[in-house]
């Protein structure tokens, strides 16, 4: 039974750590919003981690609270004074762990394959509830005029608009809510997770209401993909339906599945290699005319992973291992 | 609404429900009898819409024939295809978890999408229904009715027949029926579960590319189809129940009317419509109407 | 009437469709008593654990525990009211520890459930009744084991630990001798009647021997309705049991009574 790991070692963590916080000075402008973008994704990754990797529910539709977190944000931000961080960010939180409660409530009467197409359905209802409606813009999407500040008196001490300042403000997140998934992971919380997801029967024989533990976790990820959403929607200062889309759902599945289901530093990994791999396939210096058909590359590398790398990156090297050393062990 | 125009709608829903039906029963027969659950049923779709388009000039002057060569051409080469795919690559999934199932043919979307956008392209095309088919039939004094559309509406029926006369009047149906709810006591009654398998998945794949092959003349050929019919066909296997054809049936009725209703008096909602149904039956049923286990 | 009822069934049923696969079952179950369900394959045995312990529920009939209705209650709920059940096949986490395995089944009846924050090795309250359940399942030497890499016995034993971690009343065990040797027979009936004193215990077994060596009480189902039901020397002469069993049940000398 897995629960969500941290590891024990804490230096590769802090290296990363460092070498995010340092890339701005090194970088340049490209990759440096390159690395912004994956921050974001990573945070989108980790959520989805706590709800495939801990709790063992893969839900297909994952983007809708991303997407709900970005379009709250574009839509609860003023034309014209700076709305404050203090407020907004609480309320995306809350606006996206509502939809993610009312969508859990009816697709966690489902297991199973039944789970998975619901949440992708669900999914597709908020995407059309964002492309057809004209609530938010329609297809044209909408932009946001003013990034939020968090002030206090007269003084801005953060200022989402300044770049750099926005940098880190993501790092910042992406550290806190590593951090709070890998709390949750070792807490008991995190163990009935994990024990639901090994054998939801059993958890219940013995005394756990199994439906509120799932609810509780598919709540806890749609507002963290919030966040994400939020992040997105500052960042680029437009949104439009396409973050909704099911290929946003089965891209972050993906992540999941490069990095290594079951941990939370293969979900933040997975997302990096999905966005190099991404950048990589639409190169036309490496693929000339052909880039333009990148999703073929894209599709064929996702058959070879989830064929060949089940468990994901970061349990290539034991995998390896196996290969070199075969000793029988016990099952 | 007057009568003539609730006739029609009427009409439009059946066919739209019989279509949905024919691509939903195949991916319900392939998950309920083969455990697999397959994303790129939509491209089967899809592929069946470009073959008719890409079909009917070539048929029309190397065989002289029309629409229904096509047709038979069609279903042909997607039953080989389907039989193919079972042996390289679905074959391969049995037995898997859930979540490789669905980012392999997640993947396989991806490659049959590519794959159609370099050989086909991207264009949106229109099919001609044959000649025969083309005009319309008077429908009280002043509405008209496409004859097209009915014929499709025929061969759904006539489909929908055919699937019932197989699963319950032969041994392969027996099979089928058995192995849905128990795979080692169909092998040990000497049915090689292998074949039926690919069986099973060709089968599969030939519905979906029929569907798509027999409405490309009402529904164009476009590249985002076969995702469109995915999604809603899986709504109507949620709401059919797993495995079970009849549930397929029903829920595809269902969802027709629902969704062309739903076009004519609430358009600006009528994409949601579908998933508010599904919510509903999901509050009274969370296995679907029919389950099958 | 004996006082101490833990459990009672009264009128049970359960169809499937057309087919009735428990049919208007009545039996209680008492402390420091082990009562025996026999019946050959497909009696509806497994059908009834199934609703007695809330994973089915009742087509019809009544199920009481403890003196409350539950007849509506889903399982979790019954199982934190003192219903703990083992399964036929194991259902243990293969890839944690022994305690880890029984320390989650406790902390079903800790406090504070949705504790996010704290450090889960680190709750008292599941960890003392992990340990009490390891050691009266005897598993002691083997806490720190990898539950997967236990001998067949020992994992038999771990399902009845993992009941245990529950604190139960009643203890519903649906074969529990499954695929055990004579050895690992022996120490599983010990550890039952060990166990009898504070519990109710309902034992679906299909190892005849053992059932009349530590049963108190015996039902015999067939067809999903009760034939016979009484004290094991009753059961043994009962004509109707001898004739569906068709000479199944043990005419020797009574086997030595498990101390």
């Amino acid at each position: 039974m897995r629960t969500l790991r941290s590891s024990a070692s804490v230096a590769p963590l802090a290296a990363a750590l460092i070498a995010l916080a340092a890339f701005p000075y090194v970088g340049g402008k490209f990759y440096v919003d390159l690395v912004l973008t994956t921050m974001i994704l990573s945070i989108f990754a980790l959520s989805l981690e706590l709800l495939v990797g801990n709790t063992g529910l893969v839900s297909f539709g994952h983007a809708a609270f991303f997407g709900i977190g970005a379009y709250a944000t574009a839509l609860l931000t003023p034309s014209a004074n700076a709305p404050s961080l203090a407020w907004l960010l609480p309320a995306v939180l809350v606006i996206a762990g509502l939809a993610a409660a009312a969508i859990g409530v009816l697709s966690l009467r489902t297991r199973g394959v039944y789970f998975i197409m619901v949440t992708l359905a669900f999914a597709q209802m908020a995407y059309y509830v964002f492309h057809d409606t004209k609530l938010a813009g329609g297809s044209d999407g909408m932009y946001l005029y003013v990034k939020p500040v968090l002030a206090i008196g007269g003084f801005t001490l953060v200022d989402l608009g300044n770049s750099r300042t926005f940098y880190y403000a993501t790092l910042a997140a992406l550290a806190l809510v590593f951090a709070l998934l890998a709390t949750i992971g070792r807490s008991r919380f995190g163990h009935a997770l994990a024990g639901i997801r090994a054998n939801e029967q059993r958890m219940r024989a013995v005394g756990f209401s199994t439906y509120s533990y799932k609810l509780a976790a598919f709540v806890l990820g749609g507002a963290l993909a919030g966040i994400a959403g939020f992040l997105h929607a500052v960042k680029d200062g437009f949104v439009n339906p396409e973050i909704l889309a099911w290929h946003q759902s089965g891209a972050v599945l993906l992540m999941l599945i490069l990095g290594g289901i079951g941990s939370l530093r293969g979900a933040v990994l997975g997302a990096f290699i999905f966005v190099l791999l991404k950048e990589l396939f639409q190169s036309e210096v490496l693929f000339g005319g052909f880039a333009r058909h990148w999703q073929l590359r894209l599709g064929l590398t996702i058959i070879a992973c989830a064929a060949l790398m089940p468990n994901g990156v970061v349990a290539v090297p034991a995998q390896l291992r196996r290969l070199r050393a075969p000793v029988a062990h016990a099952g | 609404m007057d009568f003539a125009v609730f006739l029609v709608q009427c009409l439009n829903a059946v066919q739209y429900g019989l279509l949905l039906f024919l691509v939903a029963s195949g991916l319900t027969l392939i998950f309920g009898i083969l455990g697999v659950i397959n994303l790129a049923h939509g491209s089967f779709y899809m592929i069946g819409a470009y073959l008719a388009y890409a079909l009917a000039p070539w048929v029309a002057t190397h065989l002289g024939g029309g629409f229904f060569t096509a047709l038979v051409i069609g279903l042909v080469l997607s039953v080989a295809f389907g039989y193919v795919l079972e042996w390289g690559f679905v074959s391969y999934l049995y037995h898997r978890e859930h979540l490789q199932q669905v980012l392999m043919t997640y993947g396989l979307i991806l490659v049959f999408e590519e794959l159609r956008s370099i050989l086909v392209g991207d264009d949106v095309h229109g099919v001609p229904p044959p000649a025969w088919l083309a005009g319309s039939i008077p429908l009280g004094g002043v509405m008209s009715y496409p004859l097209y559309r009915l014929f499709i509406s025929g061969v759904c029926i006539a489909v929908a027949l055919g699937l019932y006369a197989v699963i319950a009047r032969t041994r392969l149906g027996m099979a089928i029926r058995a192995g849905a709810s128990n795979r080692e006591m169909v092998q040990s009654l000497g049915v090689d579960i292998r074949l039926l398998y690919r069986i099973v998945f060709a089968s599969g794949v030939a519905l979906a590319v029929f569907a798509g092959m027999i409405a490309a003349p009402v529904s164009s050929v476009y590249p985002g189809m076969g995702n469109q019919v995915l999604i809603v066909s899986f709504v109507v296997v949620v709401i059919g129940g797993i495995g079970s054809i009849r549930g397929a049936l029903l829920a595809s009725l269902l969802v027709g009317f629902v969704d062309t209703f739903g076009n004519v008096l609430m358009p600006q909602i009528a994409g949601m419509l579908v998933y508010v149904l599904m919510a509903v039956i999901l509050l009274w049923r969370p296995e679907g109407l029919f389950r099958t286990s | 009437m004996p006082a101490d009822i833990l459990l009672r069934a009264e009128g049970v049923s359960r169809h499937f469709g057309g087919l009735v696969a428990v049919d208007d079952v009545s039996l209680a179950l008492v402390r420091n008593e082990v009562h025996a369900v026999i019946g050959t394959n497909g009696a509806g045995k497994s059908t009834l654990v199934n609703v007695l312990a809330g994973e089915l529920s009742a087509s019809g009939g009544r199920v009481q525990l403890l003196g409350r209705d539950v007849t509506r209650w889903p399982q979790p709920r019954r199982a934190r009211a003192g219903l703990g059940r083992s399964y036929q096949r194991t259902t243990i986490f293969p890839r944690a520890s022994v305690f880890e395995n029984c320390r989650l089944a406790a902390q079903a009846h800790a406090q504070h459930a949705l504790d996010w924050w704290s450090d889960a090795k680190t709750c008292g309250e599941s960890t003392k009744l992990a340990e009490r359940a390891i050691e009266q399942a005897g598993l002691a030497a083997q806490t720190h084991r990898t539950a997967g890499t236990l001998s067949h016995g020992q994992k038999r034993q771990l399902e009845i630990a993992m009941c245990l971690a529950t604190a139960p009343a009643v203890l519903l065990l649906d074969e529990p001798l499954a695929g055990m040797g004579p050895e690992e027979t022996d120490r599983m009936l010990q550890l039952l009647s060990m166990l009898k004193p504070a519990h109710a215990i309902l034992l679906v077994e299909h190892d005849m021997d053992a059932v009349f060596r530590i049963a108190d009480h015996i039902t015999v189902m067939v067809n999903g309705a009760v034939l016979a039901s009484g004290e094991p020397a009753a059961i043994r002469a009962n004509a109707d049991v001898q004739s569906a069993y068709l000479g199944e049940a043990p005419e020797s000398a009574v086997p030595a009574p498990v101390v």
